[in-house]
């Protein structure tokens, strides 16, 4: 077991590494820079220069690859290209505020999926199921802005309960956080809730084919317990890898979200860093993308092993 | 906007008297009733005392993770707004158009407005206790001169030399005579730090706050300086700007409350917001004007009965409406708009004439393609703007091709390099500095390669010109020539449109930019 888990970690690394090449390279083949970024229609030739030899741009770009991987191995990530402040003070504040938007939706999301997709299946084909499946259906193909502005619409603007604006900043209280993202959290809820709940369903439909499922039946067994007690268990793995997949969304893929309830998280960071073409911050924010689909993946792959006691105890 | 409602604008901002706004309103044929309720509204406006005190939230679009307090590195409203909170310039540029002493006190003009003589106000300290004086000015102006990556520096390029002349005096030469100068010291960049700051994360100024907490691209809070000096501004107990740049979530803001006013209030929505009994719109018409620009060198722009073919082949009036949805008005491809004091009003007004285009495009001999590179990181909108224009000039017989181009690097590898392109302009306080950036002989960012020594010489004679009769005809005359001979097609002009509860007060509309060009933090207060 450890030594799987070295193993993962290694390679791991190997992929970060990898992942950092590509985004350096992704962000040197969009055309433009820094400098023209920011001055915009206010260039001219002399302060393009003037910018550029001040930041550095004037070097060729394996410089500046080498550069920051060098630094990076030692662990330090850099100064933000355009404010000179250390990435990941820039960073910390905002990757905690995107840990906690996806840990809050998480804590509502999976339960409920994993909840709704049980009832389904033991309910498999009665009104209950096909309404759920209808109603996960509509809300994973509405765009999720559209979500979001349907909910800040009926629950903030008409009614006033909750605020449209998820502006949290480092000192505001817990609680008040919960109440401030409850909103944009909803979305997420609402998007991410329908994949679980269908994969809970059908792979525990799949398992309710096999013989010693038919077996379970002719004991006896009420449908609910063959359901939770003989089936489910067998499920898991493929539900832990559909969870560990829309947990790394909710990290990764949360700017829209973001944007439409202003909530300072890290995809706003790195969609503005990409846009200011603000390399070491981008490659920063990538960086961290990457490692939490990684770890989130190896923890899945872990606890689909300890779910299986075939596979635990290796012969 | 109707010929009334800008005329209402106009009184409102002191542009425009009582007794006139009476008159022309008549002229336009508005009842009497219309015209009083019109007056009351203006001048209800005028009547109100500020109140002390209190916390003004504003939610902004144009912020960045890369803004700074550097004011050499502004470009957007974040950063103009919360800019002026901790800072103060040296001139500022009044409601009414005129420039009104800030940090300088006054100033003295010496003939051929080449050398400039500002006397500084003496007894305002820094929010570090130290007091300013002319080595804070110069440092300040130097900032952008020279070897400088601030967007200001085209503007200061006309600046030859700044000298002490004692601790509250200064005299800036010049290499040509300007006597718009004192406007070039209004602009936003213009702020006077403490002579010798380079510790941008400890801003240091003399407005009328001091930095509490900023996190670029997310939020700046301010609390008062209390020794702030300006007399009758600085009303607030504290500002807290919050970086909002998507347009729904800013009315969402302000719809439920969360601030107190917004900028760039989307002019589809700005209707809406008008109607609700708590809310009320700000909007000022100002130069701030969009552009496709031809190279007048190259071609086939080259051929100036084709360019005539363009100009008459649009539908200006379709772009002020679908764009701006009539929060603007149209140009007649000049770039100086009809809230300035030398707007030329006896032009012809270009608008689409399908028979004229065909009459032109005929004596040009053909009809090659002309093809505009769009894109909407020029202003939002710009490839719907190339768009109409594409359809309206095909019913007018002329071939006019839209090429979609990618926002990152427009500014480096498109604009000032394609023929055709779109851009803007944010438009400049004073009428020269705006026609010299542009079209002027040295202009640093001359779009439409418009080289015209007759205009360049009238450009510099005009500049130089201290007497309001001659440099009235003067400027008439330049925009004559652009109207007829230049390059640049100016569909429209935007309105400022920002949007406010009815608890705040002295927001006031000003046609240099938006949010009260900057100042709102130094100039509103909460009415509760």
């Amino acid at each position: 077991m450890l030594r799987l888990i070295a193993q993962r970690l290694g390679l791991g690394l190997i992929t970060l590494w990898a992942a950092s090449i590509l985004i350096f390279v992704g962000t040197e083949i969009l055309p433009g820079d820094l400098a023209s970024a920011i001055l915009q229609n206010s260039a001219t030739p002399e302060s393009l220069a003037e910018m550029r030899s001040e930041l550095g741009l004037d070097r060729p770009a394996i410089v500046r690859y080498g550069e920051w991987l060098g630094n990076a191995a030692r662990g330090d990530l850099g100064h933000s290209l355009a404010s000179k402040r250390d990435v990941v003070e820039e960073l910390s504040p905002r990757l905690k505020n995107t840990v906690f938007l996806a840990a809050y939706a998480a804590i509502i999301a999976v339960p409920l999926a994993v909840a709704l997709g049980l009832m389904a299946a033991i309910w498999q084909g009665g009104v209950y199921d096909r309404l759920v499946n209808f109603v996960t259906l509509l809300t994973i193909s509405v765009p999720e802005y559209l979500v979001g502005y349907i909910l800040i619409k009926y629950l903030s603007v008409q009614m006033g309960w909750f605020p449209s604006l998820a502006n949290v900043t480092p000192e505001t209280p817990t609680l008040d956080r919960i109440y401030l993202t409850f909103l944009p959290v909803m979305t997420l809820v609402l998007v991410v809730v329908a994949h679980m709940m269908r994969m809970t369903r059908a792979s525990v439909l799949n398992i309710m084919a096999s013989p010693y499922i038919e077996m379970a039946f002719l004991k006896g067994l009420p449908k609910w317990r063959v359901v939770v007690r003989h089936a489910f268990p067998n499920a898991l793995a493929p539900i832990i890898n559909v969870i560990a997949l829309n947990l790394a969304y909710l990290i990764v893929g949360v700017v829209v979200v973001e944007a439409v309830f202003v909530y300072p998280g890290l995809g706003q960071l790195m969609v503005d860093a990409v846009s200011k073409h603000d390399v070491p911050v981008v490659q920063a924010c990538g960086l961290v993308f990457a490692a939490a689909f990684i770890l989130l993946n190896m923890i899945a792959d872990i606890l689909a092993i300890l779910s299986n006691p075939r596979l635990r105890h290796p012969r | 906007m109707t010929e009334l409602e800008f005329l209402k604008q106009q009184h409102q901002d002191g542009r425009v008297s009582r007794r006139e706004f009476l008159g022309r309103a008549a002229a336009l044929g508005a009842s009497a009733a219309l015209v009083s309720t019109m007056l009351g509204s203006v001048e209800a406006h005028a009547a109100e005392t500020p109140r002390k005190g209190g916390t003004l939230r504003l939610g902004l679009g144009g912020g960045s993770t890369t803004d700074s307090t550097d004011p050499t590195t502004w470009t957007d409203s974040v950063m103009v707004d919360a800019g002026r909170a901790l800072y103060s310039g040296l001139v500022e540029w009044g409601q009414d158009g005129k420039p009104i002493p800030e940090l300088a006190e006054s100033w003295e003009i010496k003939p051929g407005a080449a050398e400039w003589i500002l006397n500084l106000k003496k007894g305002v300290t820094f929010t570090n206790g130290k007091t300013f004086d002319a080595d804070d000015a110069i440092y300040s102006i130097n900032l952008h001169r020279g070897q400088t990556k601030s967007g200001a520096a085209g503007s200061f390029k006309v600046v030859k030399d700044v000298k002490k002349l004692n601790a509250n005096q200064i005299s800036i030469t010049l290499d040509s005579g300007d006597a718009d100068f004192a406007y070039v010291l209004t602009d936003y960049h213009m702020m006077i730090v403490p002579n010798g700051h380079t510790d941008w994360s400890k801003p240091v100024g003399t407005g009328p706050f001091t930095l509490d907490k900023f996190e670029p691209g997310v939020r700046f809070n301010g609390t008062k300086n209390a020794n702030y000096w300006k007399a009758g501004r600085g009303h607030l107990d504290a500002i807290d700007i919050t970086v909002i740049n998507d347009t729904s979530a800013r009315v969402n803001a302000l719809v439920t409350g969360q601030v107190d006013a917004i900028n760039r209030l989307d002019p589809k929505l700005a209707n809406l917001v008008g109607k609700n009994p708590k809310l009320e719109i700000v909007r000022a018409a100002g130069g701030w004007h969009t552009v496709v620009s031809m190279m007048r060198d190259r071609p086939p722009f080259d051929n100036a009965d084709l360019r005539l073919a363009f100009k008459w082949g649009i539908d200006r009036e379709q772009i002020v409406k679908a764009l701006f949805a009539g929060f603007g008005t149209v140009g007649n491809d000049h770039p100086i708009p009809k809230t300035d004091p030398y707007y030329n009003s006896s032009l012809p007004q270009f608008k689409y004439d399908a028979d004229k285009a065909k009459f032109y495009a005929k004596k040009a001999g053909g009809t090659p393609t002309i093809t505009i590179q769009a894109s909407d990181a020029a202003f939002n909108g710009a490839v719907d703007m190339a768009t109409l224009m594409q359809a309206s000039a095909s019913k007018a017989g002329l071939k006019v091709e839209v090429k979609k181009e990618p926002a990152d690097g427009f500014w480096d590898n498109v604009w000032l390099k394609g023929p055709c392109v779109t851009s803007y302009w944010a438009g400049r306080s004073a009428a020269t500095q705006m026609l010299s950036v542009a079209y002027g002989p040295d202009a640093p960012w001359n779009e439409s390669h418009f080289k015209d020594p007759k205009f360049s010489e009238l450009l510099l004679a005009s500049r130089a010109e201290l007497d309001e009769t001659k440099r009235k005809a003067m400027i008439w005359e330049l925009q004559a020539i652009l109207h007829d001979e230049g390059a640049t097609v100016v569909p429209a002009f935007r309105d400022w449109v920002d949007g406010h509860n009815k608890n705040v007060g002295g927001h006031t509309p000003h046609g240099g930019f938006d949010m009260d060009n900057g100042l709102i933090a130094d100039k509103a207060w909460l009415k509760s």
